[in-house]
């Protein structure tokens, strides 16, 4: 993993980001951020119910790849998903009312947190079974391929889930297929409260693509041009048909598993170093104040405006009637 | 058996080669079916359902996967997602100890978690059902099984007509279906067959309604109620109760879901006796819904106490002797009338 830039270097790197892209990326990270603090209040005033796993911390991994995403390109991920759904641009108010179970979520209710979809957005979920969106990511990709066209599927998982065996079917279907799916291993670090060193003698988890041909890196998570960078050169090769690439983000998760987290696998040390000095968002509003793009005003305007957005969101969840009990028996089929 | 009254010159098909037919047919209208599954390509299906697929469509559609059922399973609900229309086999249904996940928490739950935004028009085949020495991991029906878990259709035919028909309807429907067939009705020579599966099967494409269960044979004295092999048991048991002036009416179920409740009620109220018959295991399957059907609408209709004749609650074994024992078979539904009429 290359070691995080200084501000300074990574302007120069980054000479190709525009002050444009660097404030997108700062607006939908922060977004991600605010909108789950708003869920984790809202959890806590009995608004929302079941685990709630919010995705605090990693927000560079989504806002990077995202900007490495064309339109058509398919995303599908685990239950810690409201971090892919704000970046690929479903809409805040339509997810904050599915976690409060409303008509108005998603799914109208009946899938929760851990279960939404936008075909217009090209998410396939949202799923609840560590590992099971794998091969679902396989099949999409399967699907595009079939089809003729050039669009790449991101199958996001985690580090648990690298230890599931279905991943290893996948991959190795997607490679003899030549599937266009990016494998996004969000490493961060623990699987609810067991930490990688206790699940795995393996060094890095990208590593295990070899055996089956797949080309892969290890990339700094928290850095979302970083992110940006290595979602181009995945993206890239799936499409011009290589094959499937996997990508590991090493990032970090803020907050607990679930909410019911009991916080006793970590120290608040470790948690309190990495937001210090890893920070995704500080990262760029550092990069944005020292490179002369932005005014500590600018940003203030920003946040002000994405407050805004949480709040609206938290408001319709909250208004949104709650589904007619007669709404139990639809949808079970098409 | 199908009721239609089939000419001399007709032709027969096995339910193998109507599902094949069934699958060809949709697969030149509509380039979104494909078949994935083990040696269902080059090899032809070990059941002959796939024979002949890979020879017209190509190994793109028609495609041999490694041996991984959680994977390709799983991926078979993502391209159906993205409305693709996967046939998925999974060779013997008791296999699906490795990949039920895929199979009862992706394919059977997207389309209610997705507040109907999203499809699934997938159809999982399976082989089910023993009597050919085995053992009990290559054997089981596992009817109740699936019937149980909300969100999947099933079927289960018993016949060639009717394979082909719901295999059509399963390939068109939007919702997942699970398509199960008995080995020991496919028409393979190895496994042995029942020849009253083999029937005259149009060969213009059509569709049977799933849900709709049939009443193949009509009678007045009691419903002997059954879906796939045990149909074929069914009709034997009647053809000897007739010589005893019983006459038996036999109702096919065709599907488990949606279950034909109604066809079922309409058959025990005219006839006040109901005898179950399911190659599955004895307890919590389809035999007690089928009487659950019947005595929660109206227990007035029996004149007797309903019988099952199912599959003792044994993991199935391998010896010819003990699972011969175990499997159903019209001497035991005549038994059952006899218990029933004493």
């Amino acid at each position: 993993m290359a070691t995080r830039k200084t501000p300074e270097t990574a302007a120069v790197d980054g000479a190709n980001v525009s002050k444009d892209d660097l404030l997108k990326y700062y607006r939908e990270m922060l977004l991600i951020r605010r909108f789950e603090e708003k869920a984790g209040q809202l959890y806590g005033m009995g608004l929302i119910g079941g685990f709630c796993h919010l995705y605090i911390g990693q927000e560079a991994v989504v806002v990077g790849l995202e900007a490495a995403a064309k339109e058509g390109d398919k995303r599908v991920t685990s239950y810690r998903d409201h971090g892919h759904m704000l970046a690929c641009g479903m809409d805040p108010k339509g997810v904050m009312a599915e976690l409060t179970g409303r008509e108005g979520g998603y799914s109208r209710g009946k899938g929760g947190s851990m279960h939404m979809f936008s075909k217009e957005k090209h998410f396939y979920g949202g799923h609840g079974i560590v590992g099971a969106q794998v091969p679902i990511g396989a099949g999409l990709a399967f699907s595009d391929k079939y089809k003729g066209n050039d669009n790449v599927t991101f199958a996001y998982f985690g580090d648990g889930a690298a230890n599931q065996g279905q991943v290893y079917e996948t991959y190795n279907m997607a490679e003899l297929w030549s599937l266009p799916v990016v494998f996004v291993i969000e490493n961060n670090q623990y699987a609810m409260g067991t930490s990688v060193k206790r699940s795995t003698k393996s060094t890095t988890l990208f590593g295990r693509g070899v055996a089956f041909g797949i080309p892969g890196e290890q990339v700094d998570g928290m850095d979302v041009l970083a992110v940006k960078a290595a979602g181009e050169k995945a993206v890239a090769h799936c499409r011009a048909g290589n094959g499937p690439y996997i990508l590991e983000m090493m990032t970090y998760r803020y907050r607990g598993h679930s909410m019911s987290d009991p916080a006793k696998y970590r120290t608040r040390e470790e948690v309190q170093k990495i937001r210090e000095e890893r920070d995704a968002i500080e990262h760029v509003r550092e990069l944005l104040i020292s490179g002369g793009h932005a005014t500590e005003d600018d940003l203030k305007a920003i946040d002000k405006e994405i407050k805004a957005t949480v709040s609206d969101a938290a408001e319709f969840s909250k208004e949104s009637p709650e589904p007619a009990l007669s709404e139990l028996w639809t949808d079970i089929y098409a | 058996m199908t009721g239609t009254i089939v000419k001399s010159n007709e032709r027969k098909l096995t339910i193998a080669r109507s599902m094949a037919e069934a699958l060809a047919q949709e697969m030149r209208i509509d380039p979104t079916v494909f078949v994935m599954g083990e040696d269902i390509g080059t090899l032809g299906g070990i059941y002959g359902n796939t024979r002949g697929l890979i020879e017209e469509f190509g190994p793109e559609r028609v495609r041999d996967t490694p041996i991984s059922e959680t994977g390709f399973i799983g991926a078979a609900v993502g391209a159906a997602q993205d409305g693709m229309r996967p046939v998925v086999e999974l060779m013997f249904v008791d296999f699906f100890g490795v990949c039920f996940d895929a199979i009862y928490n992706l394919m059977a739950k997207n389309i209610y978690f997705s507040g109907g935004h999203l499809k699934v028009p997938m159809v999982l085949m399976t082989s089910t059902g023993g009597g050919y020495s085995d053992g009990g991991q290559h054997s089981q029906c596992l009817y109740g099984t699936f019937a149980h878990l909300p969100g999947m259709k099933v079927v289960a035919p018993s016949n060639a007509y009717d394979a082909k028909g719901l295999m059509t309807a399963a390939l068109r429907d939007d919702s997942p279906v699970v398509y199960m067939y008995h080995k020991g009705l496919q028409g393979m020579g190895w496994l042995g067959t029942e020849p009253g599966a083999t029937v005259h099967v149009p060969e213009d494409s059509y569709t049977v309604e799933i849900g709709k269960a049939k009443v193949v044979r009509e009678g007045r004295d009691v419903t002997i109620v059954s879906l796939g092999i045990g149909v074929h048991h069914a009709l034997k048991a009647a053809d000897t109760l007739a010589q005893q002036n019983v006459s038996a009416e036999v109702v096919d179920l065709r599907s488990l879901v949606p279950l034909d409740r109604d066809t079922i009620r309409a058959s025990v109220a005219k006839t006040g006796r109901l005898i179950v018959v399911d190659e599955d295991y004895h307890s919590f399957g389809v035999s007690a819904e089928v009487i659950a059907s019947v005595v929660e609408h109206d227990l007035s209709v029996l004149k007797a106490a309903p019988v099952r004749v199912a599959y003792p609650d044994v993991p199935i074994p391998y010896a010819r002797v003990m699972e011969q024992f175990c499997l159903p078979n019209p001497a035991k539904i005549v038994a059952a009338w006899a218990q029933m009429a004493a």
